[in-house]
């Protein structure tokens, strides 16, 4: 509805009648207001009609109690607007000011980066014993000779002939390195027949090989392990499984060393926290027989925990395969627990089979799938081909002479009993452990103060009596909470002579140096 | 710079999408055909989820006979590759008993001391009659024999630093030493192309990680500013110290790194080097000395020099050399050093002889020899191919050369074709190049002669015209017939 014009006639009108009558200033401006307000209002309707007209809304066109709506419904909606525009406005901020190009170069000029390395101290300067013949249980120190505690060449097998013979075939015929990743020409058959005769060996569909013991375990867990899933683990796992865990951004959640109690305590905290299990994969990781401490996981309660809770476990079965088990097929035989219960395993090949490296072997799935996403495997060079044929030739023996792990525990026996009553130091590994851990049985108070006094038994050891053990260290990055200790790793080429001669230095060695540590 | 023919791209756009399309349908099938048979799981949740290797099922399956190919022999020049059979349609290979003799494009053997080598094999034999295949202790254990003790000097000394460490495996190496190095608190600026080791390591260290562009030292200075300038993320403290990783040769480009500016901008900025030579120790500069002799950068402005031994040198392991008392931290604290087993003293020897055979000590000129063959080679092959009309990736002294395929299909077309004639060759596909980019990537070694390189040449380009992969123009001589279009207005550029 158009009614301006008829206003703006009115108003024009009364304006030029004003105009005419009276050339007064005042009537002028009176008039000019009048033209300007007129003008606006025409604004104003057509607006209003414009938006009438667009919006088809009969309100407008109403005319109640004779009074023309359009004005004010103009003026409420005018307000509300600016209502809504200021409360909508955000709160006052001070303006961004990025920094200018001198006042970068003046931070950049003050900056003063830390040094590289911390300083070095005095215990950061010493230097291992140094080696010069092969590690077997009789090794050349310093131009003597020594009986050897600190390889865990638990079956002897280093400097035996047939190892060797097949190495030097190996390297006559491969060269020694691989030159290349798996999978691009780096797989050699013998990798192939290594892995078929791990998977044969231990009875389980199939295997991979791993070019570094290490590696093994940092690379399989975030496999498997991805952001959001759940592992229970132990808290004295040493540093691989450590670094896996950390990779993987899974939640962790560690439990008392080697206590069945606490694992089943966090199981079923964990199972009652999380309900919707259909997503979210569960695992267990513990080691067969614990580097930090040489104690024996007990596998079979670990299973029944995991099948009633319904977690995966993955095993780590570095210090157990050739030594565990009347045949030397590692922690499963020896607690009579199916290698298909264990979903993951995996060994390093540096200690028992005497060569480099390490295996991972399950279930078809499990292995395949590592076959492409394990960054370990994949994008680095494969194991040098004499080592993968050292270590089929190991396993060979093995079968052949299953002797051996039987004098290994002999071995560790008259060991155990001679070093039980060492005064100052306790045993505190497992019985059946190859690797036997002394540990102070009163600590000084810190760790820096064991580590020394232990270091000191151990190079007095050395130096006076020619018997060669060594202190378990620990990396700054390393979280394991377990005490340090002197390990000794016991192989079943010592001789019974060897084990006296050791205890019999030990107890001397110790009596000298911890009487001020010796409790009543 | 990468420049892809127009067409070319969105041919492979639409292959992977044809193959993504069929891969979904086949999933659909089976997990209907799952439902249908009750799932053997009881309660566990499945090991793989869903997508999570939908790439390995669908697409890697059905070319996996291109990878992982079992050799029977020496990875030297010329190597016996065995055949292999399937029944189901490439899921599983079994091997067979046949070989055949192949021309090695693809193994990493530099220098030629992948096979037995008439200096370091015997010396390499008596080692490990002396001191047995393996130590089975740690380095701070019983493992420190007098042969590493003599291989660390060695290599100190063939780099130009101080002292050396060295460990038993080159991935571990970076994986183990960024952790000690820098911690949280810290800030690693890492090359956007740098291998998979050093994002692992840095990862595992707990530093904040920041990527510049690939090889551009401008950006590296953009990078730097802003990040001493805002300082450590939501606190805004003054970083505790800036290390930037760099790699002398870039496996999968053929590059050599921009090391002279890289060096200035770093110690403009008072940030460390960290500079990781696996591909170019050995293989580079007038002694085979790497990248710093090649472009002229003095050793003493790189602060922690990284390799491997299993490019060059024919064995395995990995180094850090720095100042003597970086070394002495490390061998302190490196859990590489503390906890993993030293590495094995026949592997040792192999390096020492390589390396005394490179700098001429075992009395023969054979180092200087390889050094200069291996140059040639690579100049040589790198010209002839790029005069074929292939596009060629690299820069010249490198001996790591990638040839462009980016179509799907052309994979595996590439690879056995020149299988079929005899020369084994390296085809990389996602994840290790970027979807678009897969390439075939050659490895020139010094025991390749003038004959093997001039019938690998032919070969190549037969399979090349075969499959259509002559992006380029070809040198006016010859006239090829290709669909692809001529690389000008319609390409697309790819960094």
């Amino acid at each position: 509805m158009d009614c301006s014009p008829v206003k703006t006639a009115i108003l024009g009108g009364w304006a030029k009648h004003k105009l005419n009558s009276t050339p007064d200033p005042s009537v002028c401006v009176v008039a000019l207001q009048v033209a300007m307000e007129s003008a606006a209002l025409n604004f104003v309707n057509t607006t209003l009609n414009w938006v009438t007209l667009a919006l088809d809304a009969p309100a407008a066109r109403a005319v109640v109690f004779g009074v023309h709506i359009g004005g004010h419904l103009f003026v409420e909606v005018l307000l509300l607007v600016v209502i809504l525009f200021l409360l909508s406005q955000k709160s006052y901020k001070p303006p961004k000011r990025p920094l200018t190009k001198k006042e970068i170069d003046e931070l950049c000029d003050e900056w003063v980066p830390e040094s590289l390395t911390p300083p070095i101290t005095e215990e950061m300067q010493s230097e291992p014993p140094v080696l010069e013949s092969a590690a077997g249980p009789h090794a050349i120190v310093n131009g003597k000779e020594v009986v050897n505690f600190a390889s865990a060449n638990y079956l002897g097998f280093i400097g035996h002939e047939k190892l060797r013979d097949s190495c030097t075939f190996a390297l006559e015929k491969y060269g020694v390195g691989s030159c290349g990743p798996r999978g691009f020409y780096g797989t050699i058959d013998v990798h192939l027949d290594c892995e078929a005769k791990i998977a044969n060996f231990l009875g389980t569909t199939d295997s991979i090989l791993y070019s570094y013991g290490l590696s093994t375990m940092f690379s399989a867990i975030p496999c498997f392990c991805k952001k959001g899933d759940i592992i229970v683990v132990d808290e004295g796992v040493h540093w691989g499984i450590q670094n896996g865990l950390y990779l993987s951004r899974s939640t962790i959640v560690y439990f008392k060393h080697n206590d069945m109690e606490s694992l089943e305590k966090t199981l079923e905290k964990i199972t009652a926290k999380n309900q919707r299990a259909k997503k979210l994969r569960r695992y267990i990781v513990v080691e067969a027989v614990y580097q930090n401490s040489g104690q024996i996981a007990p596998l079979d309660k670990i299973i029944k925990l995991k099948e009633k809770y319904r977690f995966r476990v993955l095993l780590d079965e570095s210090n157990s395969i050739g030594v565990l088990g009347h045949s030397g097929r590692g922690l499963t035989e020896y607690c009579r627990v199916p290698i298909e219960k264990i979903d993951i395993v995996t060994a390093s090949m540096g200690h028992a089979l005497a060569t480099e490296g390490g295996f991972c072997t399950g279930s078809a799935r499990v292995i395949d799938h590592q076959r492409l996403s394990s960054s370990g495997y994949v994008f680095s060079a494969s194991l040098p081909p004499y080592l993968a044929s050292a270590a089929i030739t190991a396993i060979d023996v093995l079968e052949q002479n299953p002797d051996l792990t039987s004098k290994l525990k002999e071995n560790i026996a008259i060991l155990w009993k001679g070093l039980s009553d060492v005064q100052g130091l306790s045993i505190a590994s497992n019985p059946e452990s190859p690797i036997v851990f002394l540990r102070l049985e009163k600590s000084t108070g810190s760790v820096k103060g064991d580590l020394q006094l232990l270091e000191d038994l151990a190079n007095r050891a050395l130096k006076e009596a020619s018997v060669f053990v060594v202190v378990s260290k620990r990396s700054t990055v390393d979280k394991c909470p377990l005490p340090v200790g002197i390990r000794m790793f016991v192989s079943a080429a010592h001789s019974e002579c060897d084990l006296l001669k050791a205890c019999s230095s030990l107890k001397k060695v110790a009596g000298v140096v911890l009487k001020d540590h010796i409790c009543a | 710079m990468i420049t892809i023919p127009y067409l070319t791209a969105l041919s492979t756009y639409f292959s992977y999408g044809l193959l993504f399309a069929f891969g979904q349908f086949r999933d659909f099938f089976r997990k209907i055909f799952d439902w249908w048979q009750a799932s053997n799981l009881q309660g566990y949740a499945p090991i793989c989820l869903g997508l999570e290797d939908f790439y390995i099922r669908r697409l890697y399956l059905r070319i996996q006979d291109c990878f992982g190919r079992p050799i029977a022999s020496a990875p030297d020049a010329w190597f016996d590759v065995v055949e292999r059979y399937s029944n189901d349609n490439n899921k599983t290979l079994k091997r067979t008993e046949k070989i055949s003799r192949c021309l090695n494009l693809g193994s990493y053997n530099y220098l030629g001391f992948a096979a037995a080598d008439e200096y370091c094999t015997p010396r390499v034999i008596d080692s490990l009659n002396r001191f047995s295949a393996s130590t089975c202790s740690t380095r701070v254990d019983g493992g420190t024999t007098t042969l590493h003790k003599e291989l660390e000097d060695c290599v100190a000394n063939f780099v130009g630093k101080p002292a050396a460490v060295v460990f038993g495996m080159g991935y571990v190496t970076n994986s183990a030493i960024l952790p000690v190095i820098i911690g949280k608190g810290g800030l690693i600026i890492s090359d956007s192309l740098n291998h998979n080791s050093i994002v692992n390591g840095a990862r595992g260290s707990g530093a904040t990680i920041r990527v510049f562009q690939h090889n551009t030292p401008s950006h590296l200075e953009k990078v730097l500013r802003e990040q001493i300038a805002e300082g450590q993320p939501r606190t805004h403290r003054p970083w505790k110290k800036i290390i930037v990783v760099v790699e002398g040769i870039y496996s999968m480009e053929g590059e050599l790194c921009k090391l002279p500016e890289i060096v200035t901008v770093c110690k403009k900025y008072k940030a460390y080097v960290y500079l990781d030579e696996a591909h170019s120790i050995g293989a580079v500069g007038k002694t085979g000395r790497g990248v710093c002799e090649l472009l002229g950068v003095d050793t003493a402005d790189v602060d922690i020099m990284m390799g491997t031994f299993t490019k060059s040198f024919g064995s395995c392991g990995g180094y850090i050399a720095g100042s003597k008392e970086l070394i002495q931290y490390l061998k302190y604290t490196c859990p590489a050093h503390l906890y993993a087993t030293s590495i094995s003293p026949p592997a040792a020897q192999q390096i020492i002889s390589s390396i005394k055979v490179i700098l001429g000590e075992d009395g023969s000129s054979r180092g200087a020899q390889k050094l200069a063959r291996i140059r040639e080679n690579s100049n040589f092959f790198r010209s002839e191919l790029q005069k074929m009309g292939f596009e060629v990736l690299g820069d010249n002294d490198s001996p790591v050369m990638p040839i462009m395929l980016y179509n799907p299909a052309k994979i595996p077309a590439f690879s056995r074709e020149c299988l079929k004639q005899n020369i084994a060759v390296v085809t990389v596909a996602f994840p290790a190049t970027p979807l678009l980019l897969a390439r075939a990537r050659i490895c020139i070694s010094a025991s390749h002669t003038k004959e093997d390189l001039l019938k690998a040449l032919e070969v190549i380009s037969q399979v090349g015209d075969l499959v259509g992969i002559k992006y380029f123009p070809a040198e006016p001589k010859k006239q090829l017939q290709h669909q692809e279009q001529q690389p000008g207005k319609d390409t697309i550029k790819l960094e």
